[in-house]
């Protein structure tokens, strides 16, 4: 076996076999979904405080506005004036006051809110929609217009989405693929973070462990990272691989329950709380389900193993570098920001540009760039992107991928014998030269 | 004798900073090499390009005649000074791992490991972790790395430091024993008495250069200067001070320090070469008893401060 191969097997193992690693290749899931309905669930209970509240109305005409809901409860005061009513309200139960001045569609400022907190801005919207539509609808009424007529002559229309091959897509095709290519980025992203620091953090371990002038005795600092790396990068495509044979199995079970059986599905479905949300409609599943099927699933799974492991590469050798500068890991953090800003920025151009206009100039010089481009075009590919940009992106990312790694192995060289310094950036360029 | 190791005129700068200048060494094949000086002296450089961690500015170094290629670290078991295990690795997997990297088959290398874990009767570690391991203990498996290869050559960075003295023995007995197998030694410390009687041959490093080489004892030879302790059980305290006046006029007299059970008179003289052992035991035994005569023989750090001192 080869030197290299066995510092690769050594590193897989150590990490495969790390506990950490195995909870959060089985573990995670299921934390994922706990916390997504923990969310809903703590916003529910947030939203679901019954409250109160006292309205004033000098105009009398908006009395059949303020109607009982399961949280709110509107207490009508008009009779009594806005003082009493402030007395009312101040008391302990009601949340507020809502007072509407004599003559609201000529005076200005109407309409007040009294209370002791700042209501929330739904809250507002909500009164202000609900007055506005009341006022509109007399304003309507005034000019001699049946409503009834206004509302047979309302109409909606839905855009149909179809390329020139036929294929016909819907908004919820969009919003799929602007969630799928959303997920893998970000997903990506955290694969960088974690596998890069793991990869650091094992360089420091060598380090401290003061075993790395023992092996470098026997192989070469470029061998020993690069083993390091790539050991790493098998770990990290393992529990990705995981996770897809997992979700694979869980998309074919849930569109077989969805296809023979609507009804049951939602007793059925174990899936995250967006499942269940959508439930309550079933046809809407399994549409869902058909615009997740008719996504390019596997040029979007083999293009996160392609960017996965280049920008891993990119990101993996810098985070060497660092952690064989450094003696401990909290001196890392001064060189952490070269490696947080791309990404970051990778994913605010994804979220922000891509989802907005998924080939707009920002999303695709962004994707292009190496240090952004494994998120941005991630986010891309459900949307399917041209092959010369896919080609000039992977190309870059390769040849930047092969810079960072030789720069890297020249500070991780230098780096991982040298004890007992904090170093600056200054060292580390001085040590390029050594 | 034939030399093993040859390092010719090797310089390394480190910046601005020169770590080596110009050093050359020579280790005879199957001797005990002693690469001697202070912290910071630049032996660690020195071994780190034998090892081929970093390569040498200006020099050049050959290894049994050739010069330094890849395939020569598996000629060289190493002990670093920083060193240390993995540990959250298992001992055997360790041992395997560190050995099957110096180019040992897997079979090969279980075969030997388990005939040291025998010989040092640590069987029973294989499957344990480095962790659960006492600090002497993960210092024998760290042997064990070393010499597991069976080296040409052994190179040992601060060799006893670490080891309490029962292992630090077992150390030294087992490294003698590879010695009188064939194996070439070099101790690398600063500090010099605890290989001292070891060593076949020494060369002493200071401030980036080589100071002073060669076999032990004709270094020795050299710097003995007719120096003897003296213990006299002085008989006329009167007479016997008049005496000493007289010495010290003639040579450098100083109090000596040893162990006796009387309460002798103790005295060091470096006579130089104005006088021999016999005239100083004739005046001396006109005084008194003598209880002690011993010609000093000069530490190889008595000799580094001297040499230092000179070179000034």
């Amino acid at each position: 076996m080869s030197i290299l191969t066995l510092i690769i097997k050594r590193e897989y193992i150590a990490r495969v076999r790390n506990k950490s690693f195995l909870i959060m290749t089985f573990l995670s899931p299921l934390i994922l979904v706990g916390m997504i309905l923990l969310i809903s669930y703590l916003t529910q209970l947030n939203s679901e405080d019954k409250r109160t509240i006292v309205v004033v109305d000098d105009s009398g005409q908006f009395e059949t506005v303020f109607f009982n809901t399961d949280q709110t409860t509107y207490l009508n005061l008009s009779d009594q004036g806005l003082e009493a009513g402030k007395e009312v309200a101040k008391g302990e139960g009601y949340y507020g006051l809502i007072h509407i001045n004599d003559n609201p569609a000529v005076v200005e400022d109407a309409v007040t809110f009294y209370g002791n907190e700042t209501p929330s801005f739904s809250f507002i919207g909500d009164i202000e929609k609900r007055i506005e539509k009341k006022m509109t609808d007399e304003n309507l009424i005034a000019q001699g217009i049946d409503l009834n007529t206004l509302e047979t002559a309302k109409s909606s229309i839905d855009v149909q989405i179809e390329n020139f091959s036929g294929e016909t897509s819907s908004k919820m095709s969009n919003w799929v693929k602007a969630g799928f290519g959303g997920a893998a980025g970000y997903l990506l992203m955290m694969f960088i973070i974690i596998y890069g620091n793991m990869v650091m953090r094992s360089v420091i371990e060598e380090k401290t462990n003061r075993i790395i002038e023992v092996i470098i005795s026997s192989v070469k600092p470029f061998q020993l990272m690069m083993g390091k790396i790539l050991g790493t990068t098998l770990a990290g495509i393992t529990q990705f691989s995981i996770w897809v044979i997992v979700g694979g199995i869980l998309l074919v079970v849930l569109t077989t329950v969805f296809g023979i059986d609507p009804s049951a599905a939602s007793a059925a479905s174990p899936a995250a709380s967006q499942a269940q949300q959508i439930a309550e409609d079933p046809g809407m599943v399994i549409e869902l389900l058909q615009e997740i099927q008719k996504l390019p699933l596997l040029q979007l799974v083999v293009g996160f193993f392609i960017y996965f492991i280049g920008g891993y590469f990119l990101y993996s050798s810098i985070y060497a570098a660092i952690g064989a500068a450094v003696d401990n890991e909290t001196d890392t953090q001064q060189f952490m920001l070269p490696i947080i800003m791309p990404l970051m920025l990778g994913i605010y151009v994804g979220f922000f540009a891509v989802i907005d206009n998924p080939h707009g100039t920002v999303a695709t010089v962004f994707s292009i760039i190496p240090l952004t481009s494994p998120i941005v075009m991630l986010m891309r590919i459900p949307f399917e992107v041209p092959v010369w940009q896919l080609a000039l992106s992977i190309t870059l990312l390769v040849a930047s991928f092969v810079f960072t790694v030789w720069f890297g192995s020249k500070i991780y060289r230098v780096g991982i014998l040298m004890y007992g310094k904090k170093p600056t950036y200054k060292d580390l360029i001085k040590w390029l030269r050594y | 004798m034939n030399s093993l190791l040859v390092a010719d005129t090797v310089s390394k700068k480190f910046g601005d900073f020169t770590a080596l200048n110009n050093v050359s060494i020579a280790v005879p094949e199957g001797s005990i090499f002693g690469l001697l000086g202070p912290n910071g002296a630049g032996k660690t450089t020195l071994i780190r390009i034998i090892n081929q961690i970093t390569m040498p500015d200006t020099g050049s170094v050959t290894l049994g005649g050739e010069p330094l290629q890849q395939h020569h670290i598996r000629d060289i078991g190493y002990m670093p000074e920083e060193r240390g295990l993995y540990k959250s690795m298992k001992v055997g997997e360790q041992v395997l791992y560190l050995a099957q990297l110096k180019g040992l088959s897997k079979a090969d290398a279980k075969k030997r490991a388990k005939h040291w874990f025998e010989k040092l009767e640590i069987g029973d570690w294989w499957d344990k972790k480095i962790q659960e391991l006492s600090k002497g203990q993960a210092q024998k498996i760290q042997f064990v790395v070393t010499v597991m290869h069976q080296p040409k050559l052994l190179i040992f960075d601060e060799p006893f430091s670490g080891f309490d003295p029962i292992n630090a023995n077992l150390i030294k007995d087992e490294i003698l024993q590879l010695r009188d197998e064939g194996a070439t030694v070099i101790f690398s410390t600063h500090r010099m008495e605890s290989v001292e009687e070891l060593c076949d041959h020494i060369a002493l490093i200071n401030k980036s250069n080589k100071i002073l080489d060669g076999e032990v004892n004709s270094i020795k030879r050299a710097y003995q200067n007719n120096t003897f302790d003296v213990g006299v059980q002085v008989l006329d305290e009167t007479a016997f001070a008049k005496a000493e006046q007289e010495l010290k006029a003639a040579f450098k007299v100083t109090p000596a320090h040893f162990k006796s059970l009387g309460n002798e008179r103790k005295l060091r003289v470096e006579m130089g070469d104005k006088s021999t052992p016999n005239e100083l035991l004739t005046t001396l035994k006109n005084h008194g008893q003598v209880t002690h005569f011993m010609e000093v023989i000069p530490s190889v750090n008595d000799i580094f401060i001297q040499t230092v001192s000179q070179n000034k």
